[in-house]
Order: C-alpha cells, then structure tokens, then sequence
C-alpha cells in the first residue's frame, strides 16, 4: 500500500525526522491560507499523487506571493498528471501539499527496503541525491553506500553514523543525520513499512537535515495490526476494478491487452499470460480467482473481467487441487448466461472432477470452446479473437449453437 | 528414496481443530501420511479424527515423538506457531498459510538460527502447496492423485504451477521423487538452493524441475548452485514473461522491483549457468523427457 508525501512526512516527523513546515490543501483558498500559516516569502506547492518524478511533469510549482499560490493551486487541481510512473493515463490531482521552501546547500539520497537477498531491512544512501537509485545502481553501484541491519538488536547509531560520514557531512550535521536515519529506521519497523524513501534529503543553507520528498510503501500482510497506517488509503490512486476484486477475495491486475483471463493460483496465472504471448495474443488482466473458487466467485471474476472494455475473449484454465471442476464448471455457466457473453470464451478444466465438469460445459447448450492442455487453451482463444474480429456478427454467442473452432 | 518426508515421518497439524486444517489432515491421512496428532491451544486433551490434541508442540512432540509438523495457523499468530514448533524440536515444519507480515518472517528466519545446526529446523513456506513424496506422504494441500512415484525432483515457488507441470509429466509417464512448493512470499523458509541440495544427495532422484517466478535473487542463486554444484540436470522455467514492472501479481514476492527481477533475466540467466530453460509453459513436461532421455543415452554410453 501506497500514501502520499504528505502523509509519510507526517509519519516520519512522528519519528523525529526533520521536514520543512508545511499543510495540506484541497483548494487553492486553503492552500493560500497555508500558506500564510507557514510563513515566510517562498513556497513549494506539490500535487499530491501516488507518484515519483512529479517535479519534472511540471506537479512542483515555487512561488514568491501567495496570489502566484493561488494560481499554482488552480493549476494543478483536477488537472492529470503524467509521469513515467503513472503510464500514459495519468492521475488526477485532488490534493496539494503547501511547503516552505528552504535553500538548498546539497541533496542527498536516503532509502530504506526490505532487502530480499538477506532478509533484512538495509539502509541504502548516495550522496547525490534527486536522481532515482535505480539508474545509479546501473551506472554506478559502487558509490552507494549500504547498512544491513540485524533484526533482533535494530539499527544501530553506529551504522548511522558511518552513513552520516560516508555521505561526507560536516560533523555538525552529522548527529542531525543520525537523528533522522534512526527515526527512519523506527518508522520503518513499527509500521510496517516495505519501503521509505527520502530523496532528496536537503542539508540547508542554514545547517539543517530536511526531508524535502518522502515515499513510503506498507507491508499489505501487516495492515490488520496498523489501523491508523490503513486509513491513510487513497481509493482515488486506485484502479477501482482492483479494488472490486479485493473485495470477493480475487487478485487482479489491469494490463494492456484484449484477452480477458480468468485463472486459479497465482504461478498458473502468470504461466497462462506466458502462454498466451506465445500464442501471438495480448492478456487484458492478471486474475487469480484462489482455492475455494465458488460458482459466485466464478461469477464476481466474469463480472470484473468483461466492465474493461477492451475485452475480446475470455479464457478460463482452472487446475483444480483444492478446487473441483464441477464447481468451476457451474460458476462459468452461470456467469455467461447471467453476462450474456457476446465474445469467445474458451475453458480449460483439469485436476478434480475434471469428466463431470467438461460434462457441464458441453450440457449448457452454450458455445463455449473447451481446451484439454494449456497450449490449446492459449491457441484457441488467440485464434477465437481473431475470428471474431473478422466477422464479428457470426461469432457473437447469445445463441444456444456450439460454435467456434476445437469444441471438443 | 526421497526428500524430506517419506511414510514413516511423525506428523503434527498445528491449528489441527480449524475447518481447513481438518479438511486437509484428512486428504493427508487418506494419502498414507503419518499424522500422530495435532495442536489447538486450549483444546488439549480432546480427540480429533482419531488423533490426540494438545495445548503446546512441546506436550505433542513429547507424547507423540512428532518430528515434523504441518501450520494452519491463521497469520496474525503464524510466526509464533513456527517459533513454537521449532523451539520444541521439530526439524521440519511447512507452512500454508498465507499472508505473514514480511517482518514476522525476518524475525522467524532469525529465531530459526539460534539453533546449533545439527538441530535446525527446515522450514518450507509460507505461503505454499507444501510437500509431497509421491506415494509415500503429503505434507500439503495438493491434490495427491496427479502425482506418481518416479526420479524428478520438482521445486516450484507456485502450488498451481506444481501441479501444471507433474500433469505434463505424468501424461508422458515420468513420475517424481518428491514435489516441493517453497511458496510466493518474499521472505521464504526455503530457498530453491536448500532444495536441489537435498535432491543432488537423493540417490534416487536423476534429474530437477526448478520453476520459479519474477522478483527475489533466489532463481539467479539457484542457477550460480546448479553449475558449481549439482551432476544431475536441472531443467528450468521462470513465469511471469507478460508482467508489469511495480505490479505485485499475487504473490506478496511475486513483483518486478529490481534488476534481475524479470522473467525473461532469470531465464537468462540460468541458461547461461548450464540449466536447461523450457521454451513455455506447454513443454514443461517434455523437456524434463528430453532432458532424462540425453541423461541415460549418455549413461550407456558409458560417461560415468
């Protein structure tokens, strides 16, 4: 789970890490009353979307008079933002973040993660900051510096501080570096954070350590014990179908293609989106539907996949362990009369129950083209889709024929 | 031979009284698995399916001599139950449940050191199908018909994918040694390495299927283990080709982060430590075939 700047300074100020004064605002008259409330002649005024690279799509604005806030903050409310981490749609601004803004002597990079390879939370620091770790880590991995930290004692102050000095901070700073490297930390362990990340963090002009942009990202597994964490939750930075699907206990995740996938487990899933690209097709949606996959289950997953438009066909591979055909078999009958399906639909059942299920399907009467391997079930959708492209009135399928090619 | 667990292997279900437990101790027991009993904290001296309960692992392992144990426990309470198991003595413990905060197991990964290694405990899980020694026992929730008995190891970070890819081989009659899920979370008990060590000393196994997914270094140091150490071929696949960078696809693990993370890396990179990579996903199963065929025509041969 994701939140805004704003939000993570306000945890990480919680921790005693150091920010510059600042309010949010939700219209550009309260924005100019921010403002006012912080004081001084220059101001940053931040969109406030789950994204990185902000400043360079033009969502940072600094202004000297609060008239030029006022007109910051009518520009970038309701407008959408594009960054390279939003993809090409965008999000759109519904809030805003008033900062004073300090004067910069130098930019750092702080972040912390939970590092796969040693299972730990490790600290990583640069001391250029604003750029993105990433690209660093590319071109130059041996200018970061890294701090493992070991669980069962914490971050240290001595790992801290061997931070502080590589980053070639003054020794004045550097307890002030420490102070927010260990508040950081804190913040990281106590909510259950998977990621902070401050960049920049700004040595001013006039000495002090500021977070100048914050990032955090939430364990999803440990939301249930940080309740004031989880209601910092956005829907509106959400795609609301994958909110939806949360909510029936389905994993979803919107893609670019046309083939609409309707699968049980998260490997089968992600193997049968392979599967399909082999075929020459393009996967619509990532969608593990799970173990106990009930004929509503079945049918909620049908209801998600077909309100995306770009919709072309289906194809339901259900390898059932836990699971059993029959059960699946009843859910998409259910589903594709209840949708009244108008594109191809091919299902592949194996595993449990697999004859009575195949039974089903081919006793519904419905057109739906069945597969016995995953490799015919990704051939006959791709080849389903296309056909029906071709001659889109002769394939629709509210009629009772068995259409379609491979019915078996 | 096989790994890990074989019919003879002392089994406790802990969160034994829950409707999920229940429903797959009996698949377990109904497989041939030894199941001697099972723990619920405060149920302790009841009967369940014929079978002890009891209040701690500590009072089962010492009434039962229990050296292996299967959790059901729901997550908020998950690590402890691990941390439990192993502090009784348990040596081996797999764990299906799902959704363990990351830094509950960053703390169970660390518990589980403190022990001298001649008593460590293996953890498989979580977040996984479990265990399964085809014929012999299953310590898990897989459907045990779709395995038979023969000389493949399979390793797969998804349970699914598991059984996707035992049905390929059994359609062209290859069985396997033992199928082990080590599941999708990114901080897991074991790695794919812990597991083709065990199937590199398993005498009757004769070739490996390694299937693992995008995100984590453990595919890239699985591939490193393969060409240092393993004499046995080690056939390959990574899902996920079709994923977006950022995007967790349902595995908390399963996501795009960093480099190395993607599908078609890992790929790579296994292919170019000697493993052999299945084209897609449809030749899971005959890959593993040509893979045994070029194994044994090199043995007559007379390589060995």
């Amino acid at each position: 789970m994701d939140i805004h700047e704003y939000q993570a300074k306000e945890l990480l100020a919680g921790f005693g890490v150091a920010i510059p004064r600042g309010g949010v605002a939700y219209s550009p008259e309260q924005a100019v009353y921010r403002a006012s409330e912080i004081g001084g002649a220059r101001w940053a005024v931040k969109a406030q979307i789950h994204s990185g690279a902000r400043g360079k799509a033009g969502g940072i604005k600094l202004c000297s008079s609060e008239d030029e806030v006022r007109q910051a903050a009518k520009a970038l409310l309701g407008t959408r933002l594009v960054t390279h981490q939003t993809g090409p749609e965008g999000r759109v601004v519904h809030r805003l973040y008033v900062e004073a803004a300090v004067p910069i002597e130098r930019e750092l990079y702080l972040g912390l993660v939970l590092d796969r390879k040693t299972e730990r939370i490790m600290i990583v620091a640069h001391p250029q900051g604003g750029m993105e770790i990433e690209e660093i880590a590319k071109t130059a991995p041996d200018s970061i510096l890294r701090e493992v930290v070991e669980p069962a004692i914490g971050m240290s102050a001595f790992q801290a501080r061997e931070i502080a000095f590589g980053l070639g901070l003054a020794p004045a700073q550097v307890s002030r570096a420490v102070t927010t490297l260990l508040g950081a930390y804190r913040a990281f362990r106590d909510l259950d954070a998977t990621m902070v990340e401050i960049n920049p963090l700004v040595v001013t002009r006039d000495g002090q350590v500021l977070a100048l942009d914050c990032k955090m990202t939430f364990d999803d597994n440990a939301m249930f014990r940080r309740p004031s964490v989880s209601e910092l939750r956005d829907y509106a930075e959400e795609d609301p179908r994958e909110a939806q699907a949360a909510e029936f206990g389905l994993n979803y995740v919107a893609l670019d293609g046309d083939i609409g996938c309707i699968i049980n487990g998260a490997g089968l899933a992600m193997t049968t989106m392979d599967m399909i690209k082999h075929a020459g097709g393009h996967p619509a949606n990532f969608l593990d539907v799970g173990g106990g996959a009930s004929p509503d289950r079945v049918a909620a997953a049908f209801r998600l996949v077909l309100s995306d438009s770009k919709i072309g066909a289906i194809l339901v591979n259900i390898f059932a362990g836990i699971n059993r055909c029959d059960w699946v078999a009843q859910g998409v009958v259910q589903a594709a009369r209840e949708s009244q399906l108008e594109i191809p639909l091919v299902v592949r059942l194996a595993g449990t129950n697999v004859q009575e299920g195949r039974r089903i399907i081919k006793e519904s009467g419905l057109p739906i083209i069945t597969a016995d391997s995953l490799s015919e079930a990704a051939d006959r959708v791709v080849k389903a889709l296309n056909e029906s492209r071709q001659s889109p009135v002769r394939s629709r399928v509210s009629g009772g024929h068995l259409g379609g090619n491979g019915q078996s | 031979m096989s790994i890990l667990i074989d019919e003879t292997t002392r089994v406790i279900v802990q969160g034994f009284t829950g409707d999920k437990a229940t429903f797959h101790a009996k698949e377990m027991i109904a497989y041939g698995t030894n199941i001697v009993g099972g723990v619920t904290p405060g149920k302790g001296g009841n009967r369940h399916l014929d079978r002890p309960v009891f209040n701690t692992v500590k009072e089962a392992v010492r009434a039962t001599g229990a050296t292996a144990s299967i959790i059901f426990v729901p997550a908020a309470f998950c690590a402890d139950s691990i941390m439990e198991a192993a502090n009784a003595g348990i040596r081996l413990i797999c764990t299906i449940t799902d959704g363990i905060p990351a830094q509950d197991m960053m703390m169970v990964k660390r518990y589980l050191f403190r022990f001298p290694k001649e008593r460590r405990t293996t953890l498989i899980g979580p977040n996984c199908a479990g265990i399964i020694s085809a014929g012999k026992a299953m310590l898990g929730i897989m459907p045990g018909h779709i395995y038979s008995r023969g000389k493949v190891g399979l390793v797969t970070r998804s349970g699914t994918l598991g059984y996707e890819a035992a049905a390929q081989m059994n359609a062209l009659g290859i069985g396997q040694t033992t199928s082990v899920g080590i599941g999708g979370d990114p901080i897991n008990g074991s790695s794919f390495v812990d597991m083709l060590k065990l199937f590199e000393e398993d005498p009757e196994t004769e070739a490996v299927m390694m299937i693992g997914e995008i995100g984590g270094p453990q595919e890239a140091e699985a591939a490193v283990f393969v060409k240092e150490n393993m004499s046995k071929p080690v056939i390959g696949y990574v899902a996920g080709l079709t994923a977006p960078k950022g995007r967790r696809m349902g595995h908390a693990g399963a996501i795009i982060s960093a480099f190395g993370d993607t599908a078609a890396e890992k790929a790579e990179i296994m292919r170019s430590a000697g493993l052999t990579v299945a084209p897609s996903p449809a030749e899971l199963g005959s890959t593993v075939a040509a893979a045994l065929t070029k194994r044994s025509s090199r043995k007559t041969v007379g390589v060995k």
